[in-house]
């Protein structure tokens, strides 16, 4: 089985590694870079809670391997605060309106919403269920879900798409 | 789970691609991965050889002489946003919205999803409504276009060796405006459909001068329904008996499986086929 040298950046800061062939991406940034954010839950692309970003796009983290991520630009959940620990929007909103219980699909869902804020500046609600739907959500119902993320595109102004 | 062992290699040039499909033993390509890697986490699939290339100079949409290439490697997402796309192919569009979700659609390739070729698979069912031709290419034999027709040998099996490698889908545009709908039934969004109708639709003086029918989910491979087409051509478009015209749909062997019996998929075939007949020819003649 083969081995790869592999150099890419994570949220911001540039890392090198050594990985088998066929390390998932989900696996290395969890076990070997320790960012725990970024959540497994069914290994084969359905639930998203794995969504990371791969220069500036979402993607499975668990339908990538490792190797695949050389030379790309990968943020994940922990970069999502601000350094000083002030919390995104979405984060804040998500705790407002209830959308969040156990928050295992939550990393998932905050990089979907980036994604989908730097792509559709003020969805609708038609608009960011669409959105959510690659990300699956046990507790919510995904209703708390839906006001914080409105919540978000109104307090920035935006007029609805 | 995770995957089996296996030797991961990421060639630079199709070139490089190609010698190492033709030299290798138990090797599978990966391009975006999305239907690939389910498959290698839950081992269905135990290649010794992956083939990563993603990296290769093969994607890109261009218009040349009535006809869109698209490079095999171009990601989902960049079909559905390109203005070429939009313009020439708006069937496409619809379709590709269809297509999984968002994250998966700025990963997974035209060429995986055609190679992949599920059944019921929104690409193939467009690729077989606009007749595309698959350029494949191997390091022995060269390059060769093959039909969407003749494209299916069997349950999710194209029609390419084990050497070859799928290198750019070649889709004939229809004229400007013509009429284009897509229906599928899935019971959860995102879904793999139970059923599924493209059509499109050329009027000439208000009359259906050109039509393309298909149907996906049904049988091995998505597959044009000549009867309902025949019905289709020369009625006034203001006139047209869509009922009629979309019952040969419900006419072609379905499989039956633990998601639907092969009745209910032929009902839904039915049913499809009359709604994207009625929108299309809606659209046309707006």
């Amino acid at each position: 089985m083969s081995e790869h040298r592999i150099q890419l950046h994570v949220n911001g800061k540039s890392c090198e590694a050594t990985v088998p062939g066929r390390l998932l991406l989900a696996d290395f940034l969890r076990h070997h870079l320790k960012l725990t954010g970024t959540h497994v839950g069914c290994e084969h692309g359905v639930c998203g809670a794995c969504t990371i970003l791969v220069d500036g796009r979402t993607a499975r983290s668990c339908l990538m391997l490792a190797s695949q991520a050389d030379g790309a630009k990968i943020e994940t959940v922990e970069s999502v605060a601000g350094a000083d620990g002030k919390l995104h929007p979405i984060q804040q909103a998500l705790i407002d309106h209830h959308g969040l219980q156990c928050g295992f699909c939550t990393p998932g869902i905050i990089m979907t919403v980036i994604e989908m804020l730097d792509t559709v500046p003020a969805p609708d609600e038609t608009v960011i269920r669409d959105w959510l739907s690659g990300n699956i959500c046990r507790c919510t119902g995904y209703n708390g879900i839906v006001d914080a993320v409105l919540a978000v595109v109104k307090s920035s102004g935006k007029a609805p798409s | 789970m995770k995957p089996a062992p296996f030797d991961y290699v990421r060639p630079d040039s199709v070139d490089e691609a190609l010698r190492l499909l033709s030299t290798l033993e138990g090797a599978k390509v990966l391009a975006g991965g999305q239907s690939l890697m389910p498959m290698l986490n839950m081992r269905f699939v135990q290649p010794d050889h992956l083939i990563d290339i993603s990296r290769l100079d093969l994607n890109g949409i261009q218009l040349q002489d009535g006809r869109l290439h698209i490079g095999a490697t171009t990601r989902q997402r960049d079909i559905e946003f390109s203005p070429l796309v939009q313009q020439h192919a708006p069937l496409f569009v619809e379709a590709l919205q269809k297509v999984g979700h968002v994250q998966t659609r700025n990963r997974g390739t035209i060429g995986g999803s055609l190679c992949h070729m599920d059944p019921s698979a929104e690409l193939p069912t467009v690729c077989m409504t606009m007749d595309a031709d698959i350029v494949v290419r191997s390091a022995e034999r060269g390059t060769r276009a093959i039909p969407m027709r003749e494209f299916v040998v069997a349950y999710m099996t194209p029609a390419i060796e084990l050497d070859e490698l799928v290198t750019e889908i070649r889709l004939p545009v229809w004229a400007r405006g013509h009429g284009y709908a897509l229906e599928e039934f899935a019971r959860r969004h995102g879904d793999f459909a139970l059923a599924s109708a493209a059509v499109l639709i050329e009027l000439s003086n208000d009359v259906i001068s050109r039509a393309a029918v298909t149907i996906g989910g049904l049988a091995i491979a998505p597959t044009r329904i000549a009867e309902t087409e025949a019905l289709l051509i020369g009625q006034n478009c203001a006139q047209v008996d869509v009922e009629a015209a979309a019952a040969p749909c419900g006419e072609i062997e379905a499989v039956s499986d633990t998601q639907a019996s092969a009745q209910y998929r032929q009902q839904l075939a039915r049913v499809m086929a009359s709604r994207a007949i009625a929108r299309a020819i809606d659209r046309a003649r707006r």
